[in-house]
């Protein structure tokens, strides 16, 4: 069967709607108008029409099920791991199974642990789980209802398999878009038994094949920058030199000149130029001179930046965890280790730069975008146009990439569509240059260790303060006595026994915007706490795989702790005991940690627990003469509860450990006097094809609810392979990236 | 004016400048959106379409030096080496987001025109200059190793 087709967008649907016939059909959804009201509020929606959006599953007559997927595709596979869940719970036949972004609607397609419609936070599966098996197993039901309406037998002897219902004893049987008019009409079940998860045959399937395979190896596949509207023109934005800088004036008569350019306009941002073609834009752009206000610019450059970090790092934080009494303990100690760690800006440069299209008219807007901020965007719109939310219409297309990068909005380009009137529809995207030195970043970060240990090398006291920006600004739901979580996470949660912790931070407040970047605190903190705790064993005289397991060995709970946190996240703050020491084992047993290498190769271990989910990582380097580092196989461990897809989890790891990689080997961007000084993937290096370490992953087999996974799998790469390379070298790098510094010597 | 070329086999006349480069002929003018822009300055590949069989980055190729040539896009990759990588790339599901796939595709499809049964190093080389954020490199090597067996069954199968 082609499947082509297998991904439709919204907005398709409807120009296919206008052409074809109404077709009755199933469809199935819940309304739950509070998060807290979880299921306690359950809704079917059924429609005559198949082409009615509000709902996550359609069946139809031509036997097609269709699963509306409320979480945005940016290759991280929420659609076939939302799919899956839905057609495991409705026993559909994989092949059957179709898969398209839902429309903006808040009500219906919420993220239940954000409480309003978007993606991030690696919570797609997590928070759908329950909500997708349901709408799947009520779908079946329903069916099975109707079946046994139509074939007079009871409903307890129709099985349902790979899209068949049957009668054995009457030797009946039909498929589901057979019934799917029929099922329509039956009343909607209260309650729905879902499937002990022993008797899965979707998920968990080892390889059960991606809904977008063949659409994105095809070329067919939609971007948002591939959008074409009719009268459409390509705009871009000149934003300022210095962040924080506006327009004061600026002349356009040259960018006018420019043949197919069609407008200049100012906007919050900068100036953007109207054109007919991204050509004839690029010039127009080229052309204009403006003049900036930049008397609330940022004009200070990395090294300034560092100075302020540095002053505050000699100063204690706000206490984000406090137990026992560290200063004392490490007074007490019979020996004390300290280390500094520094880590950079970071672009998140997905391969698509950002791009949206918005028609405006008096009483529309539609905006084609791979936004994951769903009702962000809508709000946006709504406000900057002046019209109601439900006259924002969000076509929701593949995004080239996120890692943290798709949560900006369309809000310049709705600013433009105003601008000029809404007098022809507008697509507004980025340049890579426009990318790598106007993004919001992985803030800077600043951290220092100190560990004291007793006589026994017993590890007593754990002190780490944390210097740097919060990306979760002065937002009160999440900010709490001064700390903002994802500046700490895995560092105030760390997963290990320890009687003496402090941990502490400054949040400074500087010109430079900053955004979530896959793993956020992780990715920095991550590698702090693992590479110090390596250091540490070393001190101790201990193996870092032994050191490690005997502080596994309890509960990092089992003890007073003053951890400061919003109270929603407390119970996922720590894995269930003894998850990280489950997944260290068995990456400890797979790497065959232990035994030897040649020289100049090393291993190295990291494990990390983030977004409920528990990875842990050996790596394997090659240091050549030149310090030029080979990272040559990966081995991976993880337990992320009930697996929906291992081919996907596979494949995040594998795309993790490359992301993880990148950053840490080159990943930089920095400022001189106030400018950024990376503008492409020529002086922003990322990992190319033949720096890739094979990767090997282990998956933890568990019955409990999926957690995260896409950013999970970034965290550990960093410090595994650092420690490797002090195994392998006795030398540590604690400036990042690693290049040019590993080469050049500038070791501790 | 006008710039003749052939693109995908079909002759086709687009009204753009010279110097504009080919890949936005090929996305804004010809409205083929598979070659995707990623860096502008041969950086990343995701632009790469084959000029008569060759790998090429067309961020920065002008239009008008390819008028007359014969340029495929992903929209017309076909031959037994296309469908050999399409059909790897499905099994394997190499793809995440997707974005930079068509010019992984094509330049995969010139190394194994090249190179029925190129070695790991050959990967190295040909694929080099083709960036994937996402980091689908593992199954990128995999789907083409996979991709050179397939199409020598299909050769043998032909025979």
């Amino acid at each position: 069967m082609r499947s082509d087709s297998k991904i439709a967008s919204a907005s398709r649907r409807r120009f296919l709607a206008t052409g074809a016939a109404a077709t009755a059909g199933l469809v199935v959804g819940f309304y739950a108008p509070k998060s807290d009201g979880f299921f306690a509020t359950m809704l079917a929606v059924n429609r005559d029409s198949v082409f009615s959006p509000n709902a996550f599953l359609r069946v139809a007559p031509d036997n097609t099920v269709t699963v509306v997927s409320k979480h945005a595709e940016g290759g991280q596979g929420a659609y076939t791991g939302l799919a899956t869940i839905i057609a495991e719970e409705l026993d559909a036949d994989w092949s059957q199974v179709r898969v398209e972004a839902a429309p903006a609607d808040r009500d219906l397609y919420k993220n239940l642990q954000f409480g309003s419609q978007g993606t991030g936070g690696s919570n797609s599966i997590a928070n759908s789980y329950e909500q997708y098996r349901r709408a799947g197993a009520t779908a079946r039901a329903m069916l099975v209802a109707a079946a046994a309406d139509r074939w007079r037998v009871p409903s307890g002897e129709i099985t349902v398999e790979k899209g068949l219902l049957r009668h054995a004893a009457s030797r009946r049987q039909a498929s589901f878009g057979k019934l799917a008019q029929a099922a329509a009409s039956v009343p909607v079940p209260a309650q729905v038994t879902l499937k002990d998860p022993k008797n899965f045959k979707l998920i968990g399937a080892e390889h059960l094949p991606r809904l977008d395979s063949r659409t994105k190896t095809t070329g067919k596949a939609v971007f948002a920058i591939d959008v074409s509207v009719p009268d459409m023109a390509i705009a871009l934005v000149a934003r300022p030199p210095f962040f924080g800088a506006t327009v004061k004036t600026f002349d356009a008569s040259k960018t006018k000149a420019v043949p197919g350019v069609l407008d200049a306009v100012q906007i919050s941002t900068g100036v953007a130029v109207v054109a007919k073609s991204f050509p004839a834009a690029q010039r127009g752009r080229d052309a204009l001179r403006i003049e900036w206000d930049e008397s609330k610019a940022e004009h200070r450059g990395t090294p300034e930046l560092w100075a302020e970090y540095r002053r505050l790092l000699e100063q204690p934080g706000s206490v984000a965890r406090r137990d026992g009494d560290c200063a004392q303990a490490l007074a007490r100690a019979t020996r004390t280790v300290s280390a500094t760690f520094e880590f950079p800006y970071l672009a998140h440069a997905t391969m698509e730069p950002l791009s949206a299209v918005v028609r405006l008219s008096a009483n529309q807007c539609d905006i084609w975008t791979g936004d994951w901020d769903v009702s962000g965007v809508q709000d946006d719109a709504a406000r900057i146009t002046d019209l109601t939310t439900q006259q924002v219409h969000i076509h929701t297309l593949y995004g080239g990439g996120s890692f943290g990068r798709r949560g900006s909005g369309a809000s310049e380009v709705v600013e433009v569509a105003k601008a000029i009137g809404g007098r022809f529809p507008v697509k507004l995207f980025w340049t890579r240059e426009d990318d790598v030195r106007g993004d919001a970043y992985r803030p800077m970060y600043l951290h220092k260790l100190d560990a004291g240990l007793d006589e026994q090398g017993n590890l007593i006291a754990w002190q780490h303060r944390i210097v740097g920006q919060s990306v979760l600004g002065g937002d009160p739901n999440w900010i709490i006595n001064g700390i903002d979580i994802t500046s700490v996470a895995g560092a105030s949660n760390i997963p290990y026994y320890i009687p003496n912790i402090l941990v502490d931070l400054h949040s400074p407040v500087l010109g430079v915007p900053i955004e979530k970047w896959r793993s956020v605190g992780n990715s920095h903190n991550a590698f702090a706490v693992e590479t110090f705790l390596d250091d540490v064993a070393h001190a101790a005289g201990r193996d870092p795989y032994q050191f490690r397991r005997a502080l596994l060995m309890k509960d990092p709970r089992d003890k007073p702790m003053q951890l400061v946190a919003p109270d929603r996240m407390k119970p996922g703050l720590f894995a269930k005991f003894p998850r990280d020491r489950r997944v260290l084992e068995l990456v400890g047993e797979k790497s065959g940690w232990g035994t030897s290498l040649p020289p100049r190769k090393g291993r190295g271990l990291a494990v990390h627990y983030s977004f409920r989910t528990s990875v842990a990582q050996v790596a394997e380097v090659t240091v050549g003469s030149d310090g030029g580092v080979k990272v040559d196989r990966v081995v991976c461990a993880v337990d992320c509860g009930v697996a929906i897809n291992p081919d996907v989890i596979r494949a995040q790891m594998e795309g993790g450990v490359a992301f993880g990689l990148s950053a840490i080997l080159y990943g930089a961007i920095t400022l001189k006097n106030g400018k950024v000084e990376q503008s492409n993937f020529d002086d922003y290096r990322v990992l190319r094809m033949n720096e890739m370490p094979r990767v090997e992953v282990h998956i933890v087999g568990s019955d409990e609810p999926p957690t995260g996974i896409g950013e999970s799998v970034v965290p550990p790469i960093g410090p595994a392979v650092s420690n490797a390379i002090f195994a392998a070298t006795g030398k540590r790098v604690r400036t990042l990236p690693l290049y040019p510094n590993i080469q050049a010597g500038e070791v501790q | 004016m006008s710039i003749s070329l052939r693109l995908n086999n079909r002759t086709v006349k687009l009204d753009v400048p010279p110097d504009v480069p080919l890949l936005w002929a090929i996305r804004e003018a010809a409205g083929l959106t598979g070659t995707k822009y990623g860096c502008g300055i041969a950086q990343c590949g995701a632009c790469t379409v084959l000029l008569e069989g060759e790998p090429i980055r067309s961020c920065v190729t002008p239009v008008n030096s390819v008028a007359g040539k014969l340029v495929t896009t992903i929209e017309g990759a076909s031959g037994v080496t296309a469908r050999a990588v399409q059909r790897a790339w499905e099994k394997l599901d190499v793809v995440q987001c997707g974005y930079c796939q068509s010019g992984q595709i094509m330049s995969a499809i010139a190394l194994l025109e090249q190179k029925p049964r190129p070695t790991d190093l050959d990967i190295d080389d040909a694929m080099n200059g083709n960036i994937c954020r996402c980091g689908t490199y593992v199954r990128i090597r995999a789907a083409i190793h996979e991709a050179a067996r397939i199409k020598e069954g299909q050769t043998h199968a032909e025979r």
